[in-house]
């Protein structure tokens, strides 16, 4: 140890200014990154929970209220509706944007033919802008002269309000949504399943399995990794909605509010009351860095 | 990618291989592809037999239809909507093909709903928005890969950890923060600044450029130096040229990504004269002053940009998914 540290000695002031000079430009490259996200991200984490315990609109300068902004919250009946729609959303959007595509998916991967239309087809909608697909249903939904309620007449089918009657709107905004962004998850579960091994097919089917058991024996627990990363991801997406309802049905719409909304409509509508829509991003945050958290694990150890 | 708008900042895309040995013709060869030909949950042999043939056959037809009602027949109905006349439009029975026919709707909207401005907006922001995220995002990954600074490992971890941040949880103070930026104390609402700045701090630009740069072999960047060349020009001459692979896929994701960006800009671009052409279109459809017919035109105009983009880059989108689903 000594005799280490009498030879660096030595040659001492050379290396260490080396190194110092070395560090300096290293630093130099990483500078614009390192203020990037010094400002607009790591900054605004620590100043949103800050924000969660104070009282901010703008016009006084900010000052401390403890737990008033969630007691506040909690005494928002809105609060327990926007968490509730937004699960209802969560919920749907699991049913016809997770398994409709594992299905298609499934479907599609058996075909011979086609193949390349059936992706890019699928995929289409989801490079339009979003608020693209959503204006478009949007006129499709329209009670009197959509195209939905022309189709449905024509045919002799029950109408709908769509996004104007209590009981569709939720399924409604769903439905665009999946429409818009399911591209995504069939491409993804594509992707899985080229991946498994012809000889597993090929093994069940020598042992008498039939396709609905291949699928139950082989497909399923070969996918389970696609599987539950996109079903984390999934949530997380879906649980911060907001453009589909923004749009759609407005942000006072007790039928639609989502949480995304009602911190929109309490940071950016008439009360300016940023501290609340902190204090409720805060527990938005809380529920959603628990699934990244999960989704990053598993593809880390996918690795 | 999932059921609903994913945040701003965030697409999903691979890691591309590094080519091994930088040869020209190494690096022209496209990436190899899954040979088709491994067999699937049905065998061949069952779908030529007898019924199995039938039942494909339909299958496949049904798909195929329904695929083109539901994905493609929405945007038929919009291009052509725009030529039909508000009258037709409203029309209790749709028609499937216009029986008024005024393709100047398409010009009226451009000049009536300003669209040439808002599309001129949008692609002055994503461009720059690209070119600062790539500027950026690939000086950090470089230092953080090649020149490993002290602290470099816990710059990166802090980096990543953004990744556990929905940018959405975060959108009041990141808000507040551009109104009046700490240190500077300057105010980026309604200009470019509040969109590029924020979009710079990418930690999956990062993570996937450092990865892919942490695969270019040591020995090329040390006989750069012994040649005399310095940081910047080894940065420049030998290991961009070898990245384009990954170049590409983050400047793809980059592009669409604030092509199709709706909350943030809605926030902070309030003045109308500076807004993105979704924003736009969103305000326009609450004022009522827009016919049915012009707006088709406008959605129209917003979405072929992007469809351009798609047909020309479908092979790597397409792909790039599909190896980010696998690598996550």
């Amino acid at each position: 140890m000594a005799v280490i540290t009498a030879s660096r000695a030595h040659r001492g002031p050379n290396r260490l200014r080396r190194r110092i000079g070395d560090n300096l430009r290293a630093y130099l490259f990483l500078a614009a990154g390192l203020a990037s996200f010094a400002l607009f991200s790591w900054y605004p984490l620590v100043k949103g929970v800050i924000l969660s315990f104070q009282q901010d609109n703008l016009v006084v300068p900010p000052y401390w209220v403890g737990l008033d902004n969630f007691r506040a919250l909690f005494a928002d009946p809105l609060f327990f509706t926007a968490w509730r729609n937004t699960l209802e959303f969560t919920g749907l959007a699991l049913v016809f944007g997770y398994a409709v595509p594992f299905v298609v998916a499934i479907v599609i991967n058996e075909f011979r033919h086609l193949k390349g239309y059936f992706r890019i087809a699928v995929y289409l909608p989801v490079m339009l802008p979003p608020i693209v697909s959503v204006l478009l249903w949007q006129y499709f939904y329209d009670p009197g002269s959509g195209l939905f309620n022309s189709v449905l007449g024509a045919l002799h089918l029950p109408t709908s309000d769509w996004t104007q009657s209590p009981r569709m709107a939720m399924i409604s905004l769903v439905l665009v949504s999946t429409w818009s962004n399911m591209g995504g998850a069939t491409i993804m579960y594509l992707a899985g399943l080229s991946t498994i091994p012809s000889e597993l097919y090929e093994a069940a089917e020598l042992d008498g399995a039939s396709v609905w058991q291949r699928v139950r024996y082989v497909t399923l627990p070969q996918m389970r990794f696609v599987l539950l990363a996109l079903l984390l991801l999934q949530i997380v997406a879906t649980m911060q909605v907001f453009i589909e309802p923004y749009q759609l049905t407005g942000t006072t719409n007790e039928e639609t509010i989502t949480v995304m909304v009602l911190i929109y409509r309490y940071a950016f509508t008439v009360n300016n009351d940023f501290g609340l829509a902190a204090a409720m991003s805060v527990l938005l945050f809380v529920v959603l860095a628990a699934f990244s958290a999960v989704y990053l694990r598993l593809t880390r150890n996918a690795d | 990618m999932t059921v609903t708008t994913p945040s701003p900042a965030r697409g999903r895309a691979p890691v591309p291989a590094p080519p091994a040995v930088p040869s020209r013709t190494a690096r022209r060869r496209p990436p190899a592809q899954r040979t088709a030909a491994t067999r699937t949950l049905i065998s061949d042999a069952d779908l030529n037999r007898g019924r199995g043939r039938l039942v494909y056959r339909v299958t496949l037809v049904t798909m195929a239809v329904l695929f083109a009602l539901i994905f493609i027949f929405p945007l038929y109905w919009m291009v052509t909507g725009a030529v039909k006349t508000p009258v037709e439009l409203a029309q209790p029975t749709p028609t499937l093909i216009p029986q008024t026919w005024h393709p100047e709707t398409y010009a009226e909207a451009w000049t009536k709903l300003e669209i040439g401005r808002f599309l001129l907006n949008t692609a002055f922001y994503t461009v720059g928005g690209w070119l600062i995220q790539l500027i950026v995002d690939v000086a950090a990954a470089y230092a953080l890969s090649k020149l490993r600074p002290i602290l470099g490992k816990l710059v990166l971890g802090m980096m990543l950890a953004s990744l556990m941040l929905p940018a959405a949880a975060l959108l009041v103070p990141s808000y507040l923060t551009v109104v009046d930026v700490p240190i500077f104390h300057v105010n980026l609402l309604n200009t470019p600044w509040a969109l590029w700045l924020p979009g710079a701090a990418n930690a999956f630009n990062i993570y996937v450029l450092k990865m892919f740069f942490d695969q270019i072999p040591g020995e090329l960047i040390d006989a750069a130096s012994i040649d005399g060349a310095g940081r910047f020009r080894t940065l420049w001459s030998v290991v961009l040229p070898l990245s384009r692979p990954v170049l590409s896929v983050v400047s793809i994701f980059a592009v669409v990504g604030a092509w199709k960006d709706f909350l943030w800009p809605l926030l902070v671009l309030r003045d109308p004269e500076a807004q993105t052409i979704s924003v736009a279109l969103s305000r326009l459809s609450f004022t009522g002053y827009v016919t049915q017919n012009e707006m088709f035109a406008g959605l129209a105009i917003a979405s072929l940009p992007m469809i351009i983009v798609f047909m020309i880059f479908q092979r790597g989108i397409l792909n790039g998914l599909s190896a980010g689903a696998l690598k996550g």
